[in-house]
Order: structure tokens, then sequence, then C-alpha cells
């Protein structure tokens, strides 16, 4: 949502929005008073379903109002303070949600929000209501018998013709008014909507913890793949290529042809052993990557497949070497569900740099219908990347096309890449 | 023949020096990094240069970067490159800077020795040697359905062998058949895939490489 400086806001919004926000204060009281009497029947149990349906209407409106409010601040929307809830069972709900604090502070918002509220973002509606009935009152005047049918008192001529003045100084305070008091009412607002430091810290550690459990266990399966892969392949092929060596030496006198024969046999198994290797290597972190950096690695990634590729990269420097491992192993993993999956005849990807965030976009004109739900690839490489802070989101509706957008959060070293301990 | 080495594992350096010099090349410099490479190509002129892709100071494609260098100060200066894996985007920059006298090998190749001079000899000659697995992984992404689709068995063969640079001698002792054989099958391969006939070895690899990602990317 875009944030309009208040000073230059139209006044017409401002109005619209005192109007809208006085509204609210009212509908909210609705929300409160059902929160009593689902309190009070709770004496008798049948209370606690209410009260969870209400909460789950209390935070639908309340995310209403913090998204509304982030015109008016300078952070954008008020970000959602509540812990995530337990689903499991009807009890654990009701605990789950009494027992977050961002609940009460929102049944204290609707309090406050009724009382002193209600009276700040009135103010400007208000204003312009006073001031238009002024204007009203002189018009009523001049043309209806009766001068009582408006609220404002009409005496004489005099009086009338003083009313125009008045109007015109109601409609300056709502003028000069307006802003400060939608300001101040976001202000306020964001006192108890917006999640305390240590809801925000607490929820920060469980995230934390969630992804560290998430990447500790993929680091784990991923050595044991690569354990496997070094014990049934290279490994092997070394011992029967040391057999064959030895055979082959104990027989150069005897049998001069069979120890051609093994010699040409351990050549072959050489062969094999570095090309599982390779493709090991490649697994791990692709040598590409070392060489050429993300750019060059989705390039020469790109090149290699059955579809043409369109690669767009605009980034200063390089990312740190996990955050690069990580970024071309879901663009690649990417790439390949495309080709397998989407009947696609051509994909793009993009990558830049800016606000500290690398930004890729993957995309396709294939028939869509992708998800990211739990147990798919993308879920696997959205909680890759959220191992590092990133995120990804996508978008594939049915007949195409599917873009997914990811981000990671890094700063770029400079454009020459540093010396490695690797060697070739 | 001289020979200028680059490769910074001295297990692997010593070995290409044995190897090279058993089969008469003459070792003018064996050098361990990318700028010594390109002095030692400046100053000896060999007759032809094996490198290794990733060198140091950087650890990176210093080698390749060092070899298309040289290339541009001395036109046509044969390079063989090698490296622990192949990348189609490495074979095309190398062929885009000029055609003649270029490979591109697996290291794995080493291990035939008799192929692996031969290769080296052929870029030297200005011919071209490109890894069968750069070949074989353009090959098998083409679409069914694409115009390779009508190519033979056998002419799918020759196509792969012709691709990694060889003469029609060379191809037709490997498929052991005749030249003329060869020849007939090379002129069915470019009538089919509407390609100007090209009596150059090098130049015909080009136009089949070409061809081949032009039509992966059409």
């Amino acid at each position: 949502m875009p944030q309009i400086h208040y000073y230059r806001a139209s006044r017409t919004r401002l109005l619209a929005f005192s109007l809208l926000f006085t509204v609210l204060s009212v509908t909210g009281t609705v929300l409160l008073a059902l929160t009593l009497l689902a309190g009070f029947l709770s004496a008798i149990w049948l209370g606690l379903p209410l009260l969870v349906l209400v909460a789950t209407l209390i935070r639908r409106y309340t995310g209403a109002v913090r998204r509304i409010l982030g015109e008016f601040l300078p952070d954008g929307p008020i970000p959602s303070p509540y812990r995530p809830t337990n689903n499991t069972t009807l009890r654990r709900r009701i605990s789950s949600t009494l027992t977050d604090p961002a609940y009460w502070r929102d049944l204290a918002w609707l309090a406050l929000n009724a009382t002193v509220g209600l009276v700040i973002a009135a103010v400007p509606a208000a204003l312009f209501a006073a001031a238009l009935d002024s204007v009203a009152g002189l018009y009523y005047h001049q043309f209806l018998t009766d001068p009582w049918i408006v609220a404002v008192h009409i005496t004489s001529p005099l009086a009338a013709i003083l009313l125009l003045p008045q109007a015109a100084v109601l409609f300056f305070l709502f003028w000069l008014l307006a802003p400060p008091c939608l300001t101040a009412y976001a202000r306020l607002s964001r006192l108890l909507l917006a999640p305390t430091e240590t809801m925000r810290l607490s929820a920060r550690v469980t995230h934390l913890a969630t992804s560290r459990a998430e990447t500790i266990d993929a680091q784990a399966s991923e050595v044991r793949r690569i354990e496997r892969d070094l014990h049934d392949g290279a490994q092997a092929r070394l011992v029967s290529l040391g057999m064959s060596l030895g055979m082959a030496e104990d027989m150069l006198e005897r049998d001069p042809q069979t120890a051609q024969r093994l010699l040409t046999e351990a050549r072959e198994s050489t062969r094999v052993a570095l090309t599982e290797l390779r493709d090991l290597v490649r697994g791990i972190h692709p040598p590409v990557l070392v060489e050429r950096g993300l750019d060059g690695a989705v390039r020469a990634f790109a090149v290699a497949q059955p579809m043409p590729i369109t690669v767009d990269i605009d980034l200063p420097g390089r990312p740190a070497d996990p955050v690069e491992s990580a970024a071309y192993f879901a663009i690649a993993e990417i790439l390949a569900n495309t080709l397998k999956h989407a009947n696609a005849d051509r994909a793009w990807v993009r990558i830049n740099h800016g606000r500290g965030r690398m930004v890729m976009v993957v995309g396709d004109n294939g028939t869509g219908g992708a998800t990211a739900a739990p147990g798919t690839g993308l879920d696997g490489i959205r909680r890759r990347l959220s191992a590092f802070d990133g995120t990804m989101s996508l978008v594939s509706p049915k007949g195409g096309p599917t873009i997914v957008t990811m981000e990671l959060p890094c700063v770029l070293s400079s454009p020459k890449t540093s010396p490695s301990s690797a060697t070739d | 023949m001289r020979v200028v080495i680059a490769e910074d594992l001295a297990l692997l350096r010593d070995g290409l020096i044995r190897l090279l010099e058993a089969n008469d090349f003459e070792v003018a410099a064996a050098v361990e990094d990318g700028p010594s490479l390109l002095t030692a190509l400046l100053d000896h002129r060999p007759d032809v240069a094996v490198v290794d892709v990733r060198l140091p100071p950087t650890f990176t494609d210093e080698g390749l970067q060092a070899a298309i260098e040289a290339r541009k100060k001395v036109p046509g200066l044969p390079v063989l490159v090698l490296s622990q894996h192949v990348e189609q985007l490495y074979a095309r920059e190398l062929l885009s800077a000029g055609g003649s006298g270029v490979g591109y090998l697996l290291k794995d190749r080493v291990f035939d020795v008799g192929q692996f001079v031969d290769s080296v000899r052929r870029v030297a000659a200005g011919g071209t040697a490109m890894d069968p697995e750069v070949i074989s992984q353009l090959l098998a992404i083409q679409d069914s359905a694409g115009p390779l689709a009508n190519i033979t068995a056998r002419e799918r063969e020759v196509l792969g062998e012709m691709a990694e640079g060889r003469s029609n001698s060379s191809i037709a002792a490997r498929l052991f058949v005749t030249e003329k054989a060869v020849s007939k099958h090379i002129n069915s391969i470019f009538t089919k895939l509407d390609l100007p006939p090209s009596p150059d070895d090098s130049r015909r690899v080009l136009a089949v490489l070409a061809y081949l990602s032009a039509e992966q990317h059409r």
C-alpha cells in the first residue's frame, strides 16, 4: 500500500477515512459486546466456542484496520502480532486463543477505540458536517418559512448572514485538523494493535527455531545421501580398480594377455568412478558456480536445457557462497520442474539486487496449476530459502503462466571473486 | 612439436609432461597459474597449448580466460582446454572466439593415450577436438520431432564423431567402414539438415555445433 504524505493528501480522502473509522469504531463495540456476552455464557461452557468464533471475527476486523492504518503510518501497514494458533482440537484452539496476549490487546483496543478513538477519528467528519450544516442553515433561512428545520438557531437575517463566516471557520478547522487527527488516531491504535517488542522477538525465535531444525534435517539427509553415493559408487569402483591392478601385476609375467585385459578394465573402472564423482560434485556444488558465480552458473544451466530460457541477470557483485548456492539450486529445481510438468515452450529467469535483497523471478508460459503445498518440491525450496530468511511466492493459475518470485536478503561482495581453497 | 602446459596440480602436470614427451612433443614450458600462462603463451608461441580451466590465483576459470585472451592476441593459437567437467557454455565461448585450433576435453580423456595425443595433434594442426560429452548433451536434448528425427542411427553416429572434430578417415577407422561410406553419410546429413557442405573439418564442426545449439533454442 503506498504511503501518502498526510499534508498533501486530498481532504476528500481524509474525510472518507474519518467517516470510515467513525463507523468502524461503532461496529467494533458490537464485537466487544459479543465478547462480553460469550464471556458470561462461558460460565456454562456454551460461551467458549462462541468466544473463539468472535475472536476470529476480531482478528479479521483488526487485520483490516491494520492494513488501512498503514496509509497514515511511516512504516506502512501494522504487522500482525498473533502467535500461531493450534487448531487440532477445539480445546487447544480455545486455550491458544485465550492465552495469546495479542487477543487481549485487541480487546483493549476495541474499548479504547469505542471511546477516545471514536472522538479523535470523528473530529474531522464532525467539523465538516457542522460547516455543511451552517451553509444549509443559510439556504433554509432564505427559502423556507420555518427556520427551526435546522439545528442552528436563526432568529434574524443578521444571524443568518453570520452563518457564512461560521461555516468558513468550521471548514478551515476541518482543513487544518483532519491530517493530525487521523495521524494521531493511527498512532494511538498502533500502540495496541502492533506487536510489542517481546511478541516480535518471540515470533522471531519461533521462526528461527523451526527453520534451524529444518535446515539441520535437510543437511543431515544431504550428508547421508553423499555418504551413500560415495560408498556405493566411487569407493566401490576404487576397490575393484585396485583388485584389477593387483591381478594384472600378478599376471604380467605369466599371462600378459589377461594382464592387458585387466588393465583395460581398470581404466574403464577409473572412467566410471570419475563420471560418478563428477555427478556427485555437481549435486553438492556445481564447479561452474565456483568458476563463474550465480550469473554464469544459471546461464550454463539454461543453455544445457532443451527449451529456450531467457536469462537476464543484473548483479553488481557476488553474494556469499551459501546464499549463491541456495539461489542456484532453487532456480535449477524450478526450471527442472518447468521442463517436467509445465508443458511450456519457453521460460525466463530474472535476477537483480536492491535494498539489501536479491530478487529472483522464474517464469514460464506453460499450463500453470503448480502448487507449493506441504511436501511438494516448491515447498522444499521455500523451506530451504527460509533458512536464509528468504521468501518464495508462487502465482500459477490453471492455464498458466507460472511465475515464482524468490527473495533472499544478502549483501554483494566486490565484482571480482576472492580466492577459494578449491582446485580443479 | 612444441607445447605449453598449464596445470596447477603437480601430479597431473608431471603426468602430462611425461605423456606428451613420450609422444615426441617438446614441452616448452609448464606453468601453474593464469598470469604466467599468458606470458608463456606470448613468449614461447608454442605449436599447441594444453590448459586446465581452473587455475590459481582465483581458482575460477582463469585458464579458460587466459586461453581466450591469448587467442585474441595471437589469432589461431591452438589451445586444448582440459577440465574436470564440461559446460556447453564454455565450449561456445571457445568456439565463438575463432574456430580453428580449439579443443575442449574432459581430463578423463587422458586415459586413452592414443586418442588424447591424436586430439592434441589435431588441435595443433588447426583442427577441433570437442569432448563427446558436449556433443552427446547437444544430441540428447534435441526434440525427437525436430529435423534430427529423419537421421538414421548410423548417420547419428557419424554426426557425433564429426562434431567431435574427427576427419573422414578417422571416422571411417573408428566405425569400421570405408572413407567413401563416411563421406556419403556426411553428405546425406548435410542435406537433411540443410547445411552447405564443407570440406574443411573444423569449419564443418562449427556448422554442426551452431546448427545443434540453434536448433535447441529455436
